[in-house]
């Protein structure tokens, strides 16, 4: 190992110097950043498996009960939003996620490894939130999907159970990946404006959980106009076939989810930029 | 070439740099010392574009870090042990930062060889003790072959073999051109390895010059003299315009005239001189006198400059 004995210029791997560092690098960095980190492995595995599981356990439980459930309930029962029930519970992993990928390098340190790499700050956050927005859409598309038919699967006769084919259907299904995948890039820029894992958790579960019972503690007439702007209840009008009484239109909500999103995005893009790392 | 000019940074009311300004040739080994607290992990902080400066610049071969093209390639840095996830391998490490320059697979094995991290590289990080940690620093910073090197505390936390080692490789990439700039608080660690010094105080510059004048300039060198006649030798030394000091075991200490005068002076008179040498300070010495009047931490009885920690 003595230094005078070992080459220390590159024998090898160093292409011509033109250009600058680009964006597929940027990209291909963040990918093998998020795969090679088990708590990165772990969390979608969970993302899967519960997503799925949840959801299978509570349309078979339907199935079992049918015959003894009340009228009031079987009227009510939309067999889409059953069968998609796991997607929202699995909100706040998927939302966990989202910040793990930006808290853990100034948890680590590993923040200013990657800005040495690449000291454009924008370029960063862009590519970050690229690749776990992708990770995250197909990961949530796969669960919402495999959920909705596995769902409809176990809700045999005579308990109602639909197709992709009925109305709405299809837009809750696809809507409940894309909702998965814009919560956690809002949780994701979160993160990018508090850096710190803890505290960006906490931002996450007061804006899911906390939230909706302090709505719920609100006189009806306020409350009911707060809740409709949360991102919970944007989410719950995604996946169910009807609208409630107090709830934003589907894809209405969904671009208010998106500019949530994009506002956190931006306003940790700039504090990123101007704050020392 | 590093060139800090009116560099300052501010945190607060406290200024954690202040008024900054040198330069870092390439082809030789400049060490930059101060206290711990004294800005040195700011400024170097400030070269990477980490942190910004309050005012002034800092440039690496004339362009600020955020404007290179190849950041990899044309700067490496050690910035502080494990700025590393710990669930990640060293491995994994490497290959994410190398992929942002579009440096080879090839490459990131290289460097883990020369750092002789081979046989733990697809170990999780987060089991390394902090000299592999510190292996694992450098192998990033090696990554691009670059011409500039920025390593701060090196050392800190190796053993006698891996100080060899660093002590050995910062040479190394010295004689082969590159620009190397190495913070410690460790004086007796840059009087080995360094040509160069840039000394630093609770933020200003000190002394820049070579680790020679800086021994050489201080007061502390001395010229010790034995002779079965110091009395008379004294008086004609004092004659000179020496200041002497008449040590317990008979031996004269004398400074500010030089070994040659004094020579020539016994020769002189004459007196038989039974020893004339030359006590240089050590470097720790020659810094601990710089630094005293800035020194940001000071413990009961001593300069804290030989605590362990993280300089600021």
């Amino acid at each position: 190992m003595s230094t005078s004995t070992i080459e220390l210029r590159a024998a090898v791997g160093t292409t011509p110097r033109t250009g600058h560092y680009h964006m597929s690098g940027l990209l291909r960095s963040e990918w093998t950043k998020l795969r090679t980190v088990r708590s990165t492995m772990w969390t979608l595995g969970m993302t899967i498996v519960l997503g799925i599981g949840l959801s299978a356990i509570a349309t078979a439980e339907t199935t079992s009960h049918w015959s003894t459930t009340s009228l009031a309930s079987r009227a009510g029962f939309d067999p889409t939003n059953e069968s998609l029930i796991g997607v929202a519970f699995v909100q706040l992993i998927v939302a966990i996620l989202g910040v793990l990928v930006m808290s853990d390098e100034y948890g680590t340190g590993t923040i200013r490894s990657t800005l040495a790499a690449a000291p454009r700050r924008p370029k960063v956050l862009v590519a970050k939130a690229t690749v776990f927005g992708v990770v995250a859409l197909v990961v949530s598309e796969v669960v919402s999907f495999v959920a909705f038919f596995l769902g409809q699967a176990l809700l045999k006769s005579p308990t109602p159970h639909t197709s992709l084919g009925s109305p709405g259907a299809l837009r809750a299904v696809v809507g409940a990946g894309l909702y998965l995948c814009v919560l956690g890039l809002f949780s994701l820029g979160l993160a990018t404006i508090i850096r710190h894992t803890a505290g960006a958790i906490s931002a996450v579960v007061a804006s899911l959980l906390v939230l909706p019972l302090v709505a719920a503690a609100l006189p009806s007439s306020i409350g009911d106009q707060v809740r409709k702007f949360l991102p919970a209840n944007i989410g719950n009008s995604l996946t169910s076939l009807h609208s409630g009484a107090h709830q934003f239109a589907p894809w209405t909500g969904f671009a208010l989810l998106c500019v949530y999103a994009a506002a956190a995005l931006l306003i940790g893009g700039i504090l990123f930029v101007r704050r020392d790392a | 070439m590093i060139e800090a000019t009116g560099l300052t940074k501010r945190y607060g009311d406290k200024l954690a740099v202040d008024q900054l300004s040198f330069q870092v040739r390439p082809g030789i080994v400049t060490g930059f010392l101060g206290p711990n607290g004294s800005g040195k992990s700011t400024t170097m902080r400030m070269a990477m574009g980490l942190d910004a400066p309050s005012t002034g610049r800092i440039t690496i071969n004339g362009r600020q870090y955020q404007d290179l093209a190849w950041p990899l390639r044309e700067v490496g840095a050690l910035l502080e042990a494990k700025a590393i996830h710990p669930g990640r391998s060293a491995f994994a490490h490497l290959w994410m930062l190398a992929q942002t320059n579009d440096i080879s697979r090839t490459r990131v094995e290289e460097v883990i060889e020369i750092v002789g991290l081979t046989t733990v590289a697809r170990r999780r990080a987060g089991k390394f003790s902090l000299g592999m940690g510190q292996r694992l620093g450098i192998a990033a910073a090696l990554l691009g072959d670059p011409e500039v090197l920025l390593f701060d505390e090196p050392v800190n936390g190796l053993d006698p073999d891996g100080i060899r080692w660093v002590r050995n490789l910062l040479k190394g990439l010295a004689r082969e051109g590159r620009t190397v700039f190495v913070s410690s608080h460790l004086m007796s660690e840059m009087a080995l390895t360094a040509e160069d010094v840039i000394v630093i105080g609770k933020g200003r510059l000190i002394a820049q010059m070579s680790v020679d004048d800086l021994i050489a300039q201080s007061s502390q060198r001395f010229v010790r003299v034995r002779s079965p006649e110091i009395g008379t030798l004294r008086t004609a030394l004092e004659r000179e315009g020496a200041t002497t000091v008449l040590e317990d075991d008979g031996s004269l200490s004398v400074r500010a005239i030089t070994e040659d005068v004094i020579g020539e002076c016994a020769a002189g008179i004459p007196v038989v001189l039974h020893e004339l040498a030359p006590q240089s300070a050590s470097l720790e010495e020659a810094f601990m006198e710089l630094t005293e009047s800035s020194v940001e931490y000071r413990g009961e009885d001593t300069a804290s400059v030989a605590a362990k920690g993280a300089g600021a």
